[in-house]
């Protein structure tokens, strides 16, 4: 019997973990309403995901184009997504961003303005009006600065550099949070009524990706472990535009303002091929010509070029450019700014984009055009969550921001995960501080069990010689990549799912020298066992959804299927084992569906 | 740049020692410092401690010192070095070494805590904010701050003077000082604490801050001197203090 005094423990009512722009708000907003509240992060403070967000975050403030307001947003979410979004998570996200833009001018934020002295506003892909509020091309690191500082001065306690490895139940519900410290590698506890998910995606499971390290699907795989649904996990986005050239920066982030902006893109011949990519569903509000699509750059009543379709679109469409031989020498298309814009404008506008390939690939983007392809960039499935509240099928977890499932659908506009992390961070931090103080009775943590954790988590230490880390996340990158990227069919993803089975034998075998003092080959083979258990659901979700629908392409099933736009893929674990079903997709109110239909 | 095979000294060692450990490394056309040391990471030693996250000079994670210049490791390219040059990458000296290339920075965090927050005027009269884009160009100067912490750990009042740590804020602090003081909508006044705790008077504006930028922001020209001219006007006009004894013998 493990004494309670063996671990560093801690108590507060309502534990955050994550701290990007989702989590801070959370932890922001349950300090508010006045329960005890600790963030935990595994980086150190502000240097979450959020900081690299480019462009922008969406919100209907009308600054731009009066005629905006929620319900185009609305509309363009759930278009954007195929549908398949949680209507009323889009609803509520679409009525609350601008609230939410306008709170983080409240708190010093400082967008770029207007002449009138108002918040300006950008287009993004998918989004019918000029709409995200923006900072040149840092806005994620403007956001997350600025609820940082919120967050220090409402003296909310940070734990930085602190991993949690487990979610602890007490019955059905949860009673805390077991993990390390990456300085000390010694093991910490919190006990705590309510625990909010903040932890984002996957992407790191994906040799080409824009995810940094803490992209694991930690936060995935521990509610999948407590018991909690996934749904829709099969959903990821390939952000359109990524770097493909030097190979060590291939991948990295270049923003869809860069469109949004006056850059298009060309294919080796110098052809705009995105006018021979334009779908059905969006033919009716997409320029058709080259003339057509020009106008719209000067008076945005005219229809949208289509190099800003949904980023779905995009992706697919410079992915067949490249394969039907089209491509740039390194296996890219062009993205051409200096030929619309004067050097000046480009400075201002993307100044992080210029440093970015004047630094990195020696490209000066005011005079030539850059080299972009697919990169592994966002899930938009996660774990499933209420749409009001954000609790998941677990009483006392709830989720925010890209761990969470139902906002985007089956593809994500761009702008609308910044919008999403503030307005879903709040609801987040509000309802799990509701359901703290409505809790009675005491918070329990069998401490017996902490021990076998513990054991677990050493593993990797006893082996006296065995599988190197890095090694299997590299085979493992290399498969996602191969197998379960853009286009998909039954076989490779099939074959994938061998592979993974594979390294989870190799991970038991895993072996890391040294001690437990910041040691990133322990720390790794810890997050390989997250990022195999996501691989692994995403794979099995993307086997059973047998159609193409945004973030999703079967090649073996190339058409959208009607019967799979009423349902969720949801996968949970059963008695070890992760199994898929699907399940019916709330019905949407009848005025909502109008506004989704109306084409002006 | 071809291929080319490269020496790197990594400094390897924890709060009680260490040394440089020498490495051979392939780099790779388009290579950056991070790019070789997550090589050797990967390939020789698991447990070589080093932060980063984005990888794209956004997130001033992976800042050390790299042939004695305050760098980040994610924007250093290989190619800036001569083909027969030795590479030493050293963590900041400025920050007590947890291991390796990672140091405790936590002296930042406290710091930030101690400056007074953002305390917004009224909303106009129609409940918008209005700013203009001319009024707030230096405020979003201030804010491309990604807190690297190399101008801290570049600053000699620290650097060179353990002690003085408890007194001196030092040049991040003072461009978040100067970016409150600064907003057109802030309310606070913070120049009590600039003169007193934050130690801005320490200063010798030799400009070191500015150098290693990453983000070029101007934080000595545009930030330190602008708030050590505010301190001067509020505490050392010798005409102000002359119309506040007037006033005061009036009353």
């Amino acid at each position: 019997m493990a004494s309670p005094e063996k671990y560093e423990s801690h108590e507060y009512d309502v534990l955050v973990i994550g701290a990007g722009g989702a989590g801070l708000r959370a932890a922001i907003e349950a300090s508010a309403q006045g329960v005890k509240t600790a963030l935990v992060c595994k980086s150190l403070l502000g240097k979450a995901h959020t900081v690299m967000a480019e462009g922008g975050i969406a919100a209907a403030l009308g600054n731009v184009y009066p005629e905006d307001n929620w319900k185009v947003h609305f509309r363009d979410t759930m278009r954007g997504g195929k549908l398949l979004n949680n209507w009323r998570m889009a609803q509520i996200h679409a009525q609350e961003a601008p609230d939410r833009v306008r709170e983080l001018e409240d708190w010093g934020a400082l967008f770029d303005r207007t002449k009138d002295g108002l918040i300006l506003q950008r287009d993004f892909g998918g989004h019918r009006y000029a709409r995200l509020a923006h900072v040149g091309d840092r806005t994620g690191l403007e956001m997350i600065r600025t609820l940082q500082q919120h967050a220090v001065h409402k003296g909310i306690d940070v734990y930085m550099e602190c991993s949690i490895e487990r979610l602890l139940k007490d019955g059905e519900k949860i009673c805390g949070a077991f993990g390390y410290w990456r300085e000390s590698g010694k093991f910490v506890l919190f006990k705590c009524k309510a625990v909010v998910l903040a932890t984002g995606g996957g992407g790191r499971a994906w040799k080409i990706t824009s995810n940094s390290w803490e992209y694991n699907g930690n936060g995935i795989t521990l509610a999948l472990d407590a018991g909690g649904d996934l749904s829709d996990i099969e959903m990821v986005q390939f952000h359109p535009t990524g770097m493909v050239w030097p190979p060590s920066v291939r991948g990295i982030l270049v923003t869809e303002g860069v469109r949004g902006d006056g850059g298009t893109l060309k294919n080796s011949p110098g052809e705009r091929f995105m006018f021979n990519y334009i779908p059905e569903f969006f033919k009716a509000e997409t320029a058709e010509t080259e003339q057509e699509a020009d106008a719209w750059y000067e008076d945005k009543k005219n229809r949208r070029t289509p190099d800003l379709l949904p980023r779905d679109e995009v992706a697919r469409a410079i992915n067949a450019e490249v394969k039907a031989g089209r491509g740039t020498p390194h296996g890219g298309v062009y993205l051409d700014i200096a030929s619309r814009r004067p050097a000046e404008y480009i400075k201002r506008r993307l100044p992080s984009m210029y440093h970015q390939f004047k630094e990195l690939a020696d490209v000066d983007i005011t005079r030539e055009p850059m080299e972009v392809g697919p990169t592994c960039h966002y899930f938009m499935g996660g774990v499933r969550v209420v749409a009001d509240t954000t609790a998941t099928t677990i009483p006392g977890l709830f989720a925010a921001g890209e761990v969470a499932a139902g906002l985007h659908g089956a593809n994500r506009l761009g702008g609308n995960s910044l919008s999403d992390l503030v307005v879903f961070g709040r609801r987040a931090g509000l309802y799990a501080a509701e359901y703290a103080k409505a809790f009675r009775g005491a918070v329990t943590v069998d401490v017996g069990q902490l021990e076998f954790i513990e054991r677990q988590l050493l593993a990797p230490f006893t082996t006296h010689s065995g599988e190197n880390p890095f090694a299997i996340h590299a085979d493992l990158q290399e498969c996602m990549h191969n197998l379960v990227g853009i286009i998909r069919t039954e076989a490779e993803l099939k074959e994938a799912l061998d592979k993974i089975a594979k390294f989870k034998q190799r991970l038991q075998k895993v072996h890391v020298g040294g001690n437990r003092q910041y040691n990133p080959g322990w720390h790794m083979a810890l997050d390989l066992y997250s990022m195999l258990t996501v691989s692994e659901a995403v794979t099995l979700a993307a086997i059973e959804r047998k159609e193409s629908r945004g973030g999703h392409t079967r090649d073996d099933y190339p058409k959208t299927d009607p019967k799979f736009g009423k349902v969720n893929i949801v996968v949970r674990k059963q008695h070890g084992q992760l199994s898929v079903a699907q399940e019916a997709l709330p019905d949407i109110p009848e005025d909502l569906k109008k506004i989704i239909e109306d084409q002006q | 740049m071809a291929n080319r095979l490269v020496s790197v000294r990594v400094w390897r060692g924890d709060r009680t020692g260490g040394a440089f450990q020498e490495y051979r490394v392939l780099a790779e056309e388009g290579m950056v410092v991070l790019d070789v040391i997550h090589d050797i990471q990967r390939t020789r030693a698991n447990d070589l401690a080093v932060r980063w996250n984005c990888k794209a000079g956004k997130c001033g994670s992976c800042s050390a010192e790299i042939n004695g210049k305050p760098r980040l490791m994610c924007m250093t390219r290989m190619n800036l070095f001569k083909s027969d040059e030795l590479i030493t990458v050293a963590p900041m000296k400025t920050f007590p070494i947890i291991r390796d290339l990672v140091t405790d920075v936590s002296f930042n965090y406290e710091k930030a805590k101690a400056i007074p927050a953002f305390k917004p005027k009224p909303k106009e009269p129609d409940g918008t904010r209005r700013m203009y884009q001319e009024d707030i160009d230096r405020g979003q100067e201030f804010h491309k701050c990604i807190e690297c912490f190399l101008c801290q750990n570049v600053c000699h009042v620290i650097r060179d003077h353990e002690d003085n740590k408890k007194y001196f804020a030092g040049p991040r602090f003072f461009v978040r000082l100067a970016a409150l003081e600064m907003h057109p909508l802030d309310n606070n006044d913070r120049r009590a604490l600039m003169k007193e705790k934050a130690g801005l008077g320490f200063c010798n504006i030799t400009k070191c801050c500015t150098e290693v930028c990453p983000e070029q922001i101007h934080i000595t020209d545009n930030a330190i001197t602008p708030l050590k001219e505010r301190l001067v006007d509020a505490y050392y006009d010798p005409l102000a203090r002359l119309f506040k004894r007037v006033r005061l013998f009036l009353s």
